[in-house]
């Protein structure tokens, strides 16, 4: 007999055990999740297992790796430990993926909600500000903001993230405009709640998951633009970078390949663990999506 | 076969197995049913009674491998359909087995004309030359009682109205005379009177053609109108079947029963003498029109009015409904009331206060006394919340302390009968019904002079529906609270409400105390409505309500 309406059901283990458990069902995801804590591993322990300056010289110039257990990845042109370069690169384009993505969210959540949830006049101008930078090549507007700001660290971070947020932009504009209409944002304006606050409290929660996922997309992207930036010697020269490692590398690429090639080998890694991050997230946090 | 009609389905024993970690190993456990030619059997249950499934195993259109049949026979004109190849199964459906789907707009192609979908049946199972296609084509639409079946012939699906998609349907399903049609649900999405304009069709080309019908529901009311026989599931289970005098009136199993028992009878309560009490919610010449908005190139459309010179008055501790068929205006109403849509012109007085001419803080302040509750329970509530957040949000944003309106929240949740445990859940860990319940403990939280209710309890199951009917009714006795009751169906109605008003394309055509619209309807239009509600020479037999 269902006639009873008044039992409820028994409660459901906590959000994050439901989240893990969906997680893990792809197994691609694990592997990403893996890759990504190696990577954070090798920035958080860069200082420790290998000392020093990563633009100091180690030893002789061009050493081949596994030959000097000194410098087990080699050396480059000038003689500087790759090892030592890929953990400090993995700080940098860790730094650079996570600060990028930020400013590009924020921005793009904050214009896509206000465009989303007002519509008429305040969607249309802020649609036409952000068609302008979209007609704009991402990298060519990158290199023009560089140009102007000067290739410091914390400027090209700031760069990345102007050009990267016109597409979650649209994406929360998008959620924002299928979800105004719900029948639960009605109740919270019958109920008197002002409009920040249905923005930001009702709304916003429930159009995060999407733009979770897009988020590890721009990261992937930041680091890739880091690095052409660098492989340009458009980036800071300041800091050891894998992009910057591959840049000068290339000088060498015929008689020493692995100087660009084991940087090229961490930027993949990299990427491909975000990506594979992107997808896991997608299927824990739709998971209507599938079947 | 003993009897003198040949038995056209005969299911034995059938058994649907659902995937592992559903509310239940089997959707279906050893059902039993035949249907003979020219007969209509109802095939009876709440949502989730797996009498779908049903269908679709006949069809052999289960969503395998989750969901497939794993014991028992389905025997159609004596021959098994088990283990029958896809090609097989193929030139069966359509030919010799169709089915007419519950939302005719979606069971269309909207980018083929209504011919060519026809066509396209005829195609397949008939060797017909392209006139005689087309000439039998039109035909059928002639005997669905399309007006004009050569221009229906050349429209597209979004051309013609909901009721002439689903004669369109049963065209398509009936061209190559079938001997079974399977009928799932298909009146639910219209309007009443349309839905007894189909039922009459179905039955009439159902008589003509001698076909066996299957028929899917979950009204109680079209069981009345249109079944030979009458088959309950309960959770994938038979629990009474026979024919339709039987099972209607007399029901044994303590589920029927229940549900028939849940079922709101037509006749409203009797009179009460017209309420005195003052007025709280008084709507004068509201009037509101939506500008359609033109694409780039086809111009501008014609605004469409959706309420015009509307007026009416809600007294203290009373329940007005409002009535009306899809189209005529009366959700517009019950948003320009909470002023959720602004309106064109016209005043809504609350206590006195013109609620429309008020400035955005005054109306904020204004809202504590003027609460919804909506359609749709699962829309209505913010899935990322908590039950104790949902409903003490409203006191908190009018300035009550945090930690005094949680514990209010809890008491109220006892209010609505549902657990204080429930406070600390989210909304989809609960049923239907329950999320109801969370919306009115919502709506209630304000301590409102007035609650608009937007058909509450249609997207409920009746026994659901009859449930959170009572605790409305009950909850109004008790803190006297004065009730905008919108709703198509007019036996909840006339179960709920002291006046209503009838609308039809945004305006007013009747409207008095309940008791007299039903009893003497003076408009043709609620003569209409009345004469069309399914089931209504039918009273369901008064039961014990111990019956669960």
């Amino acid at each position: 007999m269902t006639l009873a309406d008044a039992q409820i059901a028994p409660p459901e283990p906590p959000r994050h055990v439901m989240f893990w458990r969906r997680y893990k069902r792809n197994r691609a995801a694990v592997l990403g999740l893996v890759l990504f804590a190696v990577v954070v591993l090798m920035a958080l322990s860069a200082g420790v297992i290998d000392p020093g300056d990563p633009l100091r010289r180690a030893g002789e110039p061009l050493t081949p790796p596994f030959v000097n257990w000194q410098t087990p990845l080699g050396t480059d042109q000038l003689g500087r430990d790759v090892m030592s370069g890929v953990f400090y690169g993995a700080r940098i384009s860790l730094l650079i993926g996570v600060v990028a993505t930020l400013v590009a969210i924020v921005i793009g959540v904050v214009i896509g909600a206000l465009a989303g949830y007002f519509g008429g006049w305040v969607d249309d101008l802020l649609m036409r500000i952000t068609e302008a930078f979209q007609t704009i090549p991402n990298f060519v507007l990158l290199l023009a903001l560089v140009a102007i700001m000067g290739s410091k660290i914390e400027w090209i971070t700031l760069a990345i993230g102007i050009v990267s947020w016109t597409a979650p932009a649209r994406m929360v504009r998008a959620e924002f405009m299928s979800l105004r209409g719900r029948e639960f944002v009605d109740a919270a304006r019958n109920l008197g709640v002002s409009n920040t606050s249905i923005i930001f409290r009702e709304i916003l929660p429930n159009a995060l998951p999407p733009i979770v996922v897009y988020a590890s997309v721009i990261m992937a992207l930041s680091i890739l633009m880091e690095s052409a930036l660098a492989f340009l010697a458009l980036g800071d020269p300041n800091y050891a970078s894998w992009g910057n490692m591959i840049g000068q590398g290339r000088a060498v690429l015929r008689s020493a390949p692995y100087c660009a090639v084991i940087p090229g080998i961490a930027i993949i890694f990299t990427v491909l663990s975000f990506s594979l991050l992107g997808e896991g997230l997608n299927d824990a946090l739709n998971p209507r999506q599938k079947k | 076969m003993t009897t003198t009609a040949r038995s056209v389905l005969e299911l034995r024993k059938l058994q649907i197995s659902l995937p592992k970690g559903a509310d239940r190993p089997h959707a279906l456990e050893a059902l039993d049913l035949t249907i003979k030619a020219g007969e209509i059997v109802c095939l009876v249950g709440e949502s989730g009674s797996g009498k779908s499934l049903c269908a679709g195993a006949i069809m052999g259109l289960l969503p395998e491998p989750h969901v497939r049949v794993t014991g028992g026979a389905i025997r159609f004109m004596g021959e098994e359909l088990r283990g029958k190849s896809e090609a097989q199964m193929r030139a069966l459906r359509g030919a010799d087995i169709s089915m007419i789907f519950q939302e005719p707009m979606t069971a269309l192609n909207p980018q083929k004309t209504v011919g060519w979908q026809i066509d396209e049946v005829l195609r397949l199972h008939a060797k017909m030359t392209k006139t005689e296609r087309k000439a039998r084509a039109i035909e059928m639409l002639e005997r669905v009682h399309i007006p004009d079946p050569p221009s229906a012939y050349n429209a597209y699906p979004h051309q013609v109205s909901g009721g002439q998609r689903q004669r369109v349907m049963i065209a398509m399903s009936l061209v190559l005379s079938p001997k079974l049609i399977i009928a799932d649900e298909p009146t639910t999405a219209l309007d009443v009177t349309t839905q007894l304009q189909i039922l009459k069709l179905i039955r009439e080309l159902q008589d003509e053609e001698g076909a066996g019908v299957l028929f899917i529901t979950h009204d109680f009311g079209v069981v009345a109108e249109i079944a030979d026989k009458v088959a309950v599931l309960c959770r994938g289970e038979l629990v009474e079947s026979g024919t339709t005098d039987a099972v209607l009136n007399h029901p044994q199993h303590p589920y029927t029963k229940a549900l028939i028992g849940a079922v709101p009878a037509l006749t409203p309560p009797p009179v009460k003498a017209a309420s005195t009490a003052p007025v709280v919610l008084k709507g004068t010449g509201l009037k509101k029109t939506f500008a359609a908005r033109g694409g780039l190139l086809s111009g501008k459309r014609k605004a469409v009015t959706a309420v015009k010179d509307l007026s009416f008055e809600l007294r203290q501790g009373e329940t007005l409904g409002v009535v009306g068929e899809s189209g005529s205006g009366k959700t517009t109403v019950s948003r320009i009331v909470t002023r959720l849509l602004e309106c064109d012109q016209g005043s809504v007085e609350l206590d006195g206060t013109d609620l429309l001419a008020a400035s955005p803080k005054e109306l904020r302040a204004l809202r504590q006394h003027i609460q919804m509750v909506f359609q749709d329970p699962m829309a209505s509530l913010n899935p990322r919340k908590r039950v104790v957040d949902l409903i003490a949000q409203g006191p908190i944003v009018h300035g009550a302390n945090p930690q005094k309106a949680r514990e209010q929240a809890k008491k109220l949740l006892e209010l609505v009968e549902l657990s204080p445990a429930a406070a600390n859940r989210f909304p989809h860990e609960f049923s239907g019904g329950q999320r109801q319940r969370i919306g009115i403990a919502r709506a209630l939280a304000m301590e409102p002079k007035v609650i608009v209710a937007d058909e509450p309890v249609s997207a409920l199951d009746v026994s659901v529906q009859a449930q959170v009917l009572k605790l409305l009714v009950d909850l109004r006795d008790r803190l006297n609270l004065s009730l905008l009751f919108v709703t198509h169906d007019l036996r909840v109605a006339a179960q709920l409400c002291d006046r209503i008003i009838v609308m039809q394309k945004g305006e007013i055509v009747e409207s008095g105390l309940t008791a007299e619209v039903f009893a003497n309807p003076q408009h043709p239009y609620t003569q209409n409505l009345l004469s069309s509600i399914p089931g209504r020479d039918w009273t369901p037999p008064s039961l014990q309500p111990d019956a669960a």
